[in-house]
C-alpha cells in the first residue's frame, strides 16, 4: 500500500477543516489566530504533495511565500491583540463588537 | 513502507495536535498543539522531498512564530482561559453544520482524483536549497524582492501598534 | 507678411480688450478710449496694407494658419484672407474705428467707460473672426462671440430693468436662430466630412443634392435670420435699443447684424444649387424690408424709427443675396454701413444734446442747434433714401436692378422692394422733418447744443463716405464688382440690366424717393399731425408681434418650466432621488441584524460563501 498524494490532500482537508472550526468556535483571540496559522499550513501540506505528483518545484516555492506573508500577518496580527489587550483587558473577540450595526 | 507507517504516525499526531489546541481552555497547550501538527507536517515535507521547505518549517514555524506566540500569550496572561458555555445562540450548530458540510463537499471532490494537470517535469522534485534558491532568484526574483518590502512594512506596523497609547500621544 | 497683418488686425483689438479688462479702471477716462481706438485703427491700418495687393491686383487669396484645434474634425483656427473678407474686414475696422472714437465723446463720464471699450474692442476682434474665418467652425466661434458682445453691450446700463431685458431678449432669439445654424454646420460635415470653405465649396455640386443643398441653405437662413433679425425672428433688434447709441450704430446698424447677409453671400455656392433657398431668402428679405418699413413710418422714438430701418435695410440686402445678386447685396451692406452708422450717430449727437430724451415728439427745429449734426444726418437721409449721387442710391438701385432683371415672380419681389423704397424715404423724412424742422417742443430745462469735435469728426467722416461710398460700384464703373469677381466667379451671379431699362428702373427708384419725401414733406412741414389712430398705433407697436411672442413663447415656456420646476422636478425626479434613498435606508435597516458586530458571525459568513462556492463547483462538475 502506497501513499499516494491523495492521502495528504485528506489529511489536509481534515486539519484545514480543525482550524476553521478553531475560528467558528474559539473565542480567544490568540487561539483564532492559531487556527488561522493551522489551517495556512494545512494548504501548504497541499502545494508540496501536489508539487511533487506534478513534478514542480512551483509548489515549494508556493509553501516559501505563503510562510513570509504568515510571518507578516503574525507580526502584525499579534501586535494588534496586544495593542486591543493593553486597552480592553481581554482577548476574547466578542467583547470587540462595537461594529455591530 | 516506510512512508506508510510515517503517514500513519505522524498523521495521527497531526490531527492530535490540531484537535487539542482547537479544545484546549488554556492557551498554553493549545500553542503546544499546534506545535505538534507543525513538526509533523515537517515530516511530511521531507517525505515528499520538500527538505528545504521542511527545515524552514520547523526554524521558522515551529521556532520563531510560535516562541512568539507563547511570549504574547505570557504577556497577556495564562490564566486567560475561556469558559465552554456560547454566547452567540445559533453559532455553534451553524458552524457545526457548515464545517461537516465543507468537509464532506471537499473529500467528497477528491474522491476521484485529487491533482489534476500534466507534470510540469520528467525527474522528481529536487527540494534542495540549491534547487529552490536557483528557482527563487531566477523566476521569482521579482516577488522575492517584493516580500522584503512587506516584511519591512509589517516590522514597521508593529512598531507603530506597539507605540500606539491610550491617550492617542506617542511615547 | 500679407499674413501677419491679417492676424495682426484681430490682434490689435482682442489685445488692446484684455488689456482694457485689467487696466481700463485705473486708466483716466479719456485714455481707455484713446487706446481702443487706435487699436481698431491700427487693425484698419494693417487690413489696408494688406489689401493693397488685391487693389492692384496682385493679391492672392491666401489662408493663415493658427493652431490645430480640433484635428479630429480637421479643423484648423485659421484665417482665410481673400477679397471679400478684405472689403468686409475694412468696413469693420473703418466704422468701428470711427464709432469708437465717436464713443470717447458718447461715454464721457460713464461709470464703467474703461468695460465699455473692453467689450468695444472684444467686439472687434470677434467679428474679424466671423469675416476672416476660413471654415465654418471659426465662423461659429465669431459669431457666437459677436453674440456675446451685442449681449453685453444691448445690456451695458444693466440697471435698468429694460436694458437688462433687451440683452437676454437678444441673447434668446439668436439662440433660436443658432439651432439652425447649428444643424446646419452638422449636416455640412456629415456630407462633406470638413469644415473648411473650401473644400465644401468645391466639392459642393459632386457631393450635395439638390434637396440637401435646399435644407442646408434653409438652416442657414435660419441662422442668419436671427441674426440679421429678419422675419420672423427679428424682435430683438428694435430692443437692442436700449444699449449705448454707438453700440447700436457698430453692433446694430453697422457690422454684426449684417453677419447674417456675408454669411449667405459666403455660402453662395450652397445657395446656388438651391433654388428654392435661395428664393425663400430673398422672400424672406423683401417680406421683412416691406414689413419693418411699415412699422418705422410709426415710431415715435428716434432710435426705434432706425433700429427698424436697419431691419428693413438688412431686408434689401438680403433680397440681393437671394437673388444671388451676392455684389449688390455686398455691395449696400457696405454703403449702408455707411450711411446708418452715420444715422445712429447723429441720432445719439441728438440724444446727447437733449440730454438723453428720444421722443421725437419732445424735439423740433434743432436744426440751428445742432448744424454739423443735422448736415451730415441730411446726407444720411438723402442717402438712404436713395437719391442719386449718394451711395445708398446705386446699392439699393443695383439690388432692385438686378432682382428685376431676373423676370418672372420676381418682379413681385422688385415691386415690394420699390414700394420699400418710398415707405423708407416717407420714415427717414418724417424723421428727419419731426426731430430738425418745425418749432421746438423741448421740455422745460432741455438745452439742446453741439456735441463736441471728437464726436462730430466720425460724422463729417462718415458722411464723406456716405457721398462718395457708392461711386465704386456704378453701372458706369464696376470696380467693386471687378474687386470681388474671383470671390464669386464660381457661383452663378444674376446680372445688372443696361441701357433703357437700367435708366427706367433708377428713374422709378428715384421718383418713387422723392414721392416718400414729398408726402412726408408735405405731412410734417408745418406741425406734428395726432398719429394715435387705430392705424399708426398698430404700426407703432409693431403689429403686436412682441406681445403675441410674449403670449405664444413666452408664457408657455413659462408655464412649461413652472410644470416642470414645480411638479416634474419635485414630484418625479425629487421622488425618484428620495425613493431611492429610502430604499436603500429601508434595505439597510431590514439587513442591520445580520450585522452583529461579532467576529465569529462574520466567519460563519465567510465560511457560508466558501461552502456555497465549494457546493457550485461541485454542481459544475457534475458532483
Amino acid at each position: 500500500m502506497t501513499v499516494t498524494p491523495g492521502w495528504y490532500m485528506a489529511l489536509s482537508a481534515v486539519l484545514f477543516v480543525i482550524g476553521l472550526s478553531g475560528i467558528l468556535l474559539r473565542r480567544n483571540a490568540l487561539v483564532m489566530f492559531m487556527s488561522v496559522e493551522l489551517m495556512l499550513n494545512a494548504v501548504n501540506l497541499t502545494f508540496v504533495a501536489a508539487g511533487r505528483e506534478l513534478l514542480s518545484i512551483d509548489g515549494q516555492v508556493s509553501v516559501f511565500f505563503v510562510m513570509v506573508v504568515a510571518a507578516a500577518e503574525v507580526v502584525v496580527g499579534l501586535a494588534i491583540i496586544v495593542a486591543v489587550f493593553r486597552r480592553r483587558k481581554t482577548a476574547s473577540v466578542d467583547e470587540l463588537a462595537e461594529l455591530r450595526g | 513502507m516506510v512512508e506508510l507507517t510515517l503517514f500513519v504516525i505522524f498523521g495521527l499526531a497531526a490531527v492530535f495536535g490540531a484537535v487539542s489546541m482547537v479544545w484546549a481552555r488554556n492557551p498554553v497547550y493549545s500553542a503546544l498543539g499546534l506545535m505538534l501538527t507543525m513538526l509533523s507536517i515537517a515530516v511530511f515535507y521531507v517525505s515528499n522531498g520538500g527538505y528545504f521547505v521542511a527545515v524552514v518549517q520547523v526554524i521558522i514555524y515551529a521556532g520563531a512564530v510560535m516562541t512568539l506566540f507563547l511570549f504574547v500569550i505570557m504577556l497577556i496572561g495564562v490564566d486567560k482561559s475561556e469558559e465552554r458555555t456560547e454566547r452567540l445562540p445559533v453559532q455553534r450548530p451553524l458552524a457545526l453544520g457548515l464545517l461537516a458540510l465543507f468537509a464532506a463537499g471537499v473529500l467528497w471532490a477528491g474522491r476521484l482524483v485529487w491533482v489534476t494537470g500534466a507534470p510540469a517535469g520528467v525527474v522528481p522534485v529536487d527540494g534542495s536549497i540549491e534547487a529552490i534558491g536557483t528557482e527563487l532568484f531566477r523566476k521569482w526574483v521579482l516577488p522575492f524582492e517584493v516580500t522584503a518590502l512587506l516584511l519591512i512594512i509589517a516590522a514597521a506596523g508593529a512598531v507603530a501598534l506597539a507605540l500606539f497609547r491610550e491617550d492617542g500621544g506617542d511615547e | 507678411m500679407t499674413g501677419t497683418l491679417v492676424s495682426l488686425a484681430i490682434l490689435l483689438p482682442l489685445g488692446g480688450s484684455v488689456v482694457l479688462l485689467f487696466a481700463g479702471k485705473r486708466l483716466p477716462e479719456p485714455l481707455a478710449g484713446v487706446i481702443a481706438t487706435l487699436t481698431v485703427a491700427g487693425a484698419f491700418g494693417c487690413a489696408a496694407v494688406a489689401a493693397v495687393d488685391f487693389l492692384t491686383g496682385a493679391g492672392e487669396a491666401l489662408t493663415v494658419r493658427w493652431f490645430d484645434w480640433m484635428p479630429a474634425f480637421g479643423v484648423d483656427a485659421s484665417l482665410g484672407w481673400d477679397r471679400l473678407s478684405a472689403l468686409m474686414t475694412l468696413v469693420v475696422t473703418g466704422v468701428g474705428a470711427l464709432i469708437h472714437l465717436y464713443s470717447i465723446g458718447y461715454m464721457k463720464g460713464d461709470a464703467r467707460f474703461g468695460r465699455f471699450f473692453t467689450y468695444l474692442n472684444l467686439f472687434i476682434a470677434s467679428m474679424l473672426i466671423l469675416v476672416l474665418a476660413d471654415n465654418f467652425a471659426m465662423l461659429f466661434v465669431g459669431w457666437e462671440l459677436v453674440g456675446l458682445c451685442s449681449y453685453l453691450l444691448i445690456s451695458f446700463w444693466f440697471e435698468r430693468e429694460t436694458a437688462a431685458a433687451a440683452g437676454k431678449k437678444a441673447f434668446i432669439v439668436n439662440r433660436v436662430g443658432d439651432v439652425g445654424f447649428i444643424v446646419a454646420l452638422m449636416v455640412v460635415f456629415a456630407h462633406f466630412g470638413s469644415f473648411r470653405f473650401d473644400t465644401v465649396f468645391e466639392s459642393a455640386p459632386e457631393v450635395l443634392t439638390t434637396g440637401t443643398a435646399t435644407a442646408i441653405g434653409l438652416l442657414l437662413l435660419v441662422g442668419a435670420a436671427g441674426k440679421s433679425a429678419q422675419l420672423p425672428l427679428y424682435v430683438w433688434l428694435p430692443d437692442a435699443m436700449e444699449g449705448p447709441t454707438p453700440v447700436s450704430a457698430l453692433i446694430h446698424a453697422a457690422t454684426m447684424v449684417t453677419a447674417g447677409v456675408y454669411m449667405v453671400a459666403r455660402t453662395g455656392a450652397i445657395f446656388g444649387m438651391a433654388p428654392i433657398a435661395a428664393g425663400t431668402v430673398a422672400v424672406v428679405g423683401a417680406a421683412t424690408a416691406l414689413y419693418a418699413a411699415t412699422i418705422a413710418v410709426a415710431q415715435t422714438d428716434i432710435k426705434r424709427v432706425l433700429a427698424y430701418s436697419t431691419i428693413s435695410q438688412l431686408g434689401y440686402m438680403f433680397m440681393g443675396v437671394g437673388a444671388a445678386a451676392y455684389v449688390a447685396g455686398v455691395f449696400h451692406l457696405m454703403t449702408h454701413s455707411f450711411f446708418k452708422a452715420l444715422l445712429f450717430l447723429g441720432a445719439g449727437s441728438v440724444i446727447h444734446g437733449m440730454h438723453g430724451e428720444q421722443d421725437m415728439a419732445k424735439m423740433g427745429g434743432l436744426r440751428r442747434k445742432m448744424p454739423a449734426t443735422f448736415a451730415t444726418m441730411t446726407i444720411a437721409w438723402l442717402a438712404i433714401s436713395g437719391i442719386p449721387p449718394l451711395a445708398g442710391f446705386w446699392s439699393k438701385d443695383e439690388i432692385l436692378g438686378t432682382v428685376f432683371e431676373r423676370g418672372g415672380a420676381w418682379t413681385v419681389l422688385w415691386g415690394v422692394g420699390l414700394l420699400t423704397a418710398l415707405l423708407t424715404a416717407f420714415y427717414m423724412t418724417r424723421m428727419m422733418w419731426l426731430t430738425f424742422f418745425g418749432e421746438p417742443r423741448w421740455d422745460d430745462g432741455v438745452h439742446p447744443h453741439e456735441s463736441p469735435a471728437v464726436m462730430t469728426i466720425p460724422l463729417l467722416a462718415l458722411a464723406g463716405l456716405s457721398v462718395v461710398g457708392g461711386l465704386v460700384n456704378t453701372p458706369f464703373r464696376t470696380t467693386l464688382e471687378h474687386f470681388l469677381d474671383p470671390v464669386f466667379d464660381a457661383v452663378r451671379l444674376a446680372h445688372v440690366p443696361t441701357g433703357s431699362t437700367a435708366v427706367a428702373l433708377a428713374g422709378a427708384s428715384v421718383i418713387a424717393a422723392l414721392i416718400g419725401i414729398g408726402l412726408a414733406a408735405l405731412r410734417y412741414r408745418d406741425r406734428v399731425p395726432d398719429e394715435t389712430g387705430f392705424a399708426w398705433r398698430l404700426m407703432g407697436r409693431g403689429y403686436y408681434v412682441d406681445d403675441v411672442y410674449g403670449q405664444v413663447f413666452a408664457r408657455s415656456g413659462k408655464l412649461a418650466a413652472a410644470w416642470l420646476a414645480f411638479r416634474f422636478d419635485a414630484r418625479g425626479i425629487d421622488g425618484a432621488v428620495e425613493g431611492m434613498g429610502a430604499l436603500t435606508r429601508k434595505t439597510g435597516g431590514w439587513l442591520r441584524p445580520i450585522q452583529t458586530g461579532f467576529v465569529r458571525t462574520s466567519a460563519a459568513g465567510v465560511v457560508l460563501g466558501a461552502v456555497a462556492l465549494l457546493g457550485w463547483f461541485l454542481w459544475r462538475g457534475g458532483l
